[in-house]
């Protein structure tokens, strides 16, 4: 998980286009080898968040640190150090897979052999192929391998899996795994709440250029939804008013045998415990976790009232 | 250095790969010359193209057209294209500078037009019996600086172009221009005197003289290498301005 040091810091930065204020407080600190993630609507400032990181913009105010470097000012020290699969990005249609590598690795030396990752990333088979004839999946994949020719310690991936079909989208999960596990941290951008908790080991959740919550998604949940449902089907003229007297149970609704207990704690257990205890034995029985978007949706329409966003 | 050689032997390739540009600049000023031959035939006119007969006067023409359709057409496009693709995004994420990208760009329109040059000036020799530079030397230090100015303007117009759609038309207009009014069309002396005053100002009207005077006369046109030293500074230094101000965004 997290590893010793601090990968990147970010404090109260700030950037206007004009008269759009695109990013008006973020905060946050990423780890070490760890999966950090951007979680908002379109238009939030995720994207101008991590474009001041890599350098690529300048941060109205605020404060910025890649390893200890201001993108402001080492550019081009912290652009050596940071990979990159940049949104809305392409390469020209008619460059070769391995051409490409090629071209990047001669321009950021000190990575692995452009072949190695070729191989490593399953794209000997397309060596040849021109971008524009890669498949959507196979474009990502190769943007992954570009974003490590440099051996980078950190690397941006910005809504990766946008417009890929769901079996790809697996498969870019499986490669960003595959980056952290050689021990380059990952800062990730992402609109699916899916993906950010199937991913991030802590993440951020940005709307309207502002960061409204911050932790594992976990912590997400648990201080948004208090309230687990666990449902199972009992013979229809059975009882169990005896379960509203569970402790943490809030609420019980019973339509025909299908009976759905809202509570809080460990309610699973003491429910169960409950209904062994009367002898029923449902076989059915689980209980509803609350998922990210759940807590997501929460988190939005609560405070600041999130639009937008798929 | 690494990263401009690096970048110039992918864009000649992808050059290559466009066989429609190639063709355009291999093959249309041989078009010109023939058609042009044709209309104007080998007697010289006292009154117009300086005295001298026609495919000697334009020669030196078509070749300043040559670097400027390579400048000011096929290297916009191309660089604006790769803006509105983000391919430029992608690039300078990977710490490749604009700068590396644009001179490989210049170098590889340079390369193609010098090809087109070299050939449309071996057809005219052998099929059109033009006559030779008399001045060597001088006719390749004026090419080089006709082929830069071109191409520094067309990196300038390539990063301020949004759209290789706006590039392309920019770059037809320019071109019909150059070539009606630039010396490599009617001669001047038959253009209206209002058109006469636009031609004067058309880069390729220069070009062409600074190419012109090495070639036949063995000497050098000032005015038109100031013209043309200008155009190079003023693309570079606007080019770099550019740069800068993105850059800072």
């Amino acid at each position: 998980m997290a590893g010793m040091g601090t990968a990147v810091e970010v404090s109260g930065l700030r950037k206007q286009y004009g008269a759009t204020l695109a990013v008006a407080d973020v905060s946050f600190r990423v780890d070490e080898g760890e999966i950090f993630g951007l979680l908002g609507p379109n238009g939030s400032g995720k994207t101008t968040t991590v474009e001041c990181v890599q350098g690529l913009r300048r941060a109205d105010d605020g404060r910025i640190s890649v390893f200890g470097l201001d993108p402001g000012r080492d550019t081009s020290r912290v652009r050596r150090i940071v990979g990159t699969q940049l949104q809305d990005s392409a390469l020209p249609d008619r460059l070769r897979v391995a051409e490409a590598l090629r071209l990047f690795s001669a321009i950021s030396p000190g990575g692995p052999p452009w072949r190695q990752l070729l191989d490593e990333w399953g794209l000997a088979t397309q060596r040849n192929t021109a971008f524009g004839d890669l498949s959507g999946g196979q474009q990502q994949r190769l943007f992954v391998a570009l974003a490590l020719v440099a051996d980078p310690k950190l690397v941006v991936l910005d809504e990766m899996t946008t417009g890929l079909d769901p079996a790809a989208r697996r498969v870019a999960w499986d490669l960003v795994d595959a980056v952290r596990a050689r021990g380059t941290t990952v800062l990730l951008v992402t609109h699916f709440m899916d993906e950010a908790q199937r991913l991030c080991d802590r993440l951020a959740v940005v709307v309207r250029g502002t960061v409204i919550a911050r932790g594992t998604a976990a912590e997400l949940i648990s201080s948004q939804l208090h309230d687990h449902v666990v449902h199972f089907t009992v013979p229809p003229s059975t009882d169990v008013t005896f379960l509203s007297r569970v402790r943490g149970v809030s609420g019980v609704d019973a339509e025909g045998g299908a009976v759905r207990v809202h509570g809080s704690g460990p309610l699973l257990a003491r429910v169960a415990h409950a209904l062994v205890e009367r002898g029923l034995e449902p076989d059915d029985l689980t209980v509803e976790t609350p998922t990210l978007e759940d807590a997501y949706l929460a988190l939005t329409t609560a405070g600041t009232g999130a639009e937008g966003g798929p | 250095m690494r990263a401009l050689r690096a970048m110039t032997w992918v864009e000649l390739k992808l050059f290559a790969r466009e066989p429609v540009t190639v063709l355009f600049l291999l093959v249309l000023p041989l078009v010109i010359l023939y058609v042009l031959n044709g209309v104007f035939g080998s007697q010289p006119d006292p009154t117009v193209w300086e005295g001298q007969p026609p495919v000697d006067f334009y020669t030196p023409s078509y070749v300043a057209l040559t670097a400027a359709t390579a400048g000011i057409l096929s290297l916009p496009v191309h660089l604006a294209g790769y803006r509105e693709q983000g391919v430029l995004r992608r690039f300078r994420a990977s710490a490749i500078r604009p700068a590396t990208l644009i001179g490989a760009h210049m170098v590889v329109a340079g390369a193609l037009a010098t090809a087109g040059a070299l050939l449309l000036t071996v057809v005219s020799w052998i099929g059109y019996d033009v006559a030779l530079p008399e001045d060597w030397l001088g006719v390749l230090l004026a090419y080089l600086v006709v082929i830069l100015a071109f191409t520094a303007l067309g990196g300038l117009l390539g990063l301020a172009m949004p759209t290789a759609r706006a590039a392309q038309g920019l770059g037809v207009l320019l071109f019909f221009v150059f070539m009606m009014l630039g010396g490599a069309g009617p001669p001047k002396e038959a253009l209206p005197t209002s058109l006469q005053h636009v031609a004067d100002v058309v880069p390729v009207t220069h070009a062409g003289a600074m190419l012109r005077h090495p070639w036949l006369y063995s000497d050098w046109d000032v005015g038109a290498t100031a013209v043309m030293l200008l155009i190079l500074v003023g693309s570079v230094a606007l080019t770099a301005w550019r740069l800068r101000h993105e850059e800072a965004r």
